[in-house]
């Protein structure tokens, strides 16, 4: 490709930068346009193939990839149901709408970087990081969401005053004395629950380019490391495979689970 | 690492593809899911009621052939008894001919005997008449003789 590095850092540091566009003085009010284009991107298209799908879908013989829309849309069902079986009808969807969208975009790991930046480098796009789940935004976006979504049911289901209730008496017990130390531990399992959720998915996307980068290093000492990159990319990429779906597995478990935790009475 | 605007951004995209999904997305499929279940569940229903009631056509064929058997067996049953009644009766009815037949031919055979023993014992008194006259040398008048010729008949 036309791009050319000076050294490893330079390389490493150019496939790690965002495409950003500040508004303000910049800092927190910047965009990652990459990490925003990308996700709309592969939402936008995931979605859409299985809203096609679900136009045409028939309760006859379905067709293949109806058979495999319907396969995920069950798999996803029924692990829902192994975790809550109440009234909600939504958490199944946002499971399937998590999964689906954590799985594309944690896959946009396997594309080949440096082939694909060539090309968006042809384009113009000069800096184009475009794996989401590996821009903590994202993975911290989507655990907020779960977040925000565990609260609004929490209160929906026992009511704001049942919510503060449980926050202050549950689970050391309800005397006064206790309400610190319950509304304290309360306090660390929501933080713990939403950082864990969104930064075990961040490390292990992020981690998974990291290496895919040091592979392209390799590429860089001679026929030798290109042969010898090239089993061992091809070796990462077939443990990536087992990370990129066991990572939107647990993402999707996670947050049936923390939503499911909204209807539990202590 | 840094966190900034695309959070909310990315927070928001999210909720709209969970609307999107729960919306247009979930509720069809589930809908397509659920009534082919249901269809399939039917099915087997329908395919076990279809086996139940092939046993039970089966049990009651068994039945009727059952039935049939005994019904047949009573049929050659009575049929043998007509048999061998009517076989007596014939039997009774030939041996009542027979002496019938016996008896009017014996009966025959008497007034066969009678009519033969009158035409002779006539013929005889013939012969004695005539035997007399040519004794006598002359006619004997049967009327004159009349009484004596019966006398003779009766002897005879």
């Amino acid at each position: 490709m036309s791009v050319t590095y000076d050294s490893p850092t330079e390389y490493i540091g150019h496939h790690l930068t965002f495409l950003t566009q500040k508004f303000d003085a910049g800092g927190f009010w910047t965009l990652n346009v990459d990490t925003m284009l990308a996700s709309a991107v592969i939402g936008v298209l995931a979605f859409g193939f299985m809203w096609l799908v679900t136009r045409k879908a028939t309760s006859g013989v379905p067709s293949k990839t109806q058979a495999f829309v319907e396969l995920s849309i069950d798999f996803v069902n029924n692990e829902v149901k192994s975790i809550y079986n109440g009234s909600n009808k939504l958490i199944a969807p946002i499971a399937l709408t998590t999964f689906v969208l954590t799985l594309f975009m944690n896959a946009m790991d396997f594309l080949p970087i440096d082939i694909v930046s060539g090309g968006l480098h042809a384009v113009g796009f000069q800096k184009f990081r475009y794996v989401p789940t590996a821009d903590v935004n994202t993975t911290f976006a989507l655990a907020f969401a779960v977040f925000g979504l565990s609260i609004f049911f929490a209160i929906k289901a026992k009511g704001l005053g049942g919510w503060v209730h449980e926050l202050f008496c549950a689970p050391f017990g309800s005397s006064p004395f206790l309400w610190p130390f319950n509304l304290l531990f309360n306090l660390v399992e929501y933080v713990s629950k939403t950082l864990s959720h969104s930064l075990r998915l961040f490390g292990n996307m992020y981690a998974g380019e990291l290496i895919f980068l040091l592979l392209g290093l390799l590429g860089a000492t001679g026929i030798a490391g290109v042969i010898f990159g090239a089993v061992l990319h091809l070796g990462w990429s077939i443990f990536e495979l087992l990370i990129v779906i066991l990572q939107a597995y647990i993402f999707m478990m996670l947050a049936a689970v923390y939503i499911a935790m909204a209807y539990e009475h202590h | 690492m840094d966190i900034n605007l695309t959070l909310l951004t990315q927070a928001i995209g999210f909720g709209l593809f969970i609307w999107f999904t729960a919306k247009f997305i979930w509720p069809p499929l589930m809908r397509a899911v659920e009534s082919r279940q249901k269809q399939i569940a039917d099915g087997l229903a329908a395919g076990e009621q279809g086996r139940q009631s092939l046993a039970s056509a089966e049990k009651r064929i068994a039945d009727m052939i059952a039935e049939a058997k005994t019904k047949a067996s009573e049929i050659v049953a009575t049929g043998e008894k007509f048999r061998s009644e009517t076989m007596d009766q014939a039997k009774v009815e030939a041996r009542a001919e027979g002496d019938r037949i016996i008896a009017a031919a014996k009966a025959e055979i008497q007034q066969e005997v009678a009519r033969a023993r009158e035409e002779l014992r006539n013929q005889v008194a013939d012969l004695a008449v005539e035997g007399a006259s040519k004794i006598l040398q002359r006619e004997v008048d049967p009327k004159v003789h009349a009484d004596l010729l019966a006398a003779i008949r009766k002897e005879l």
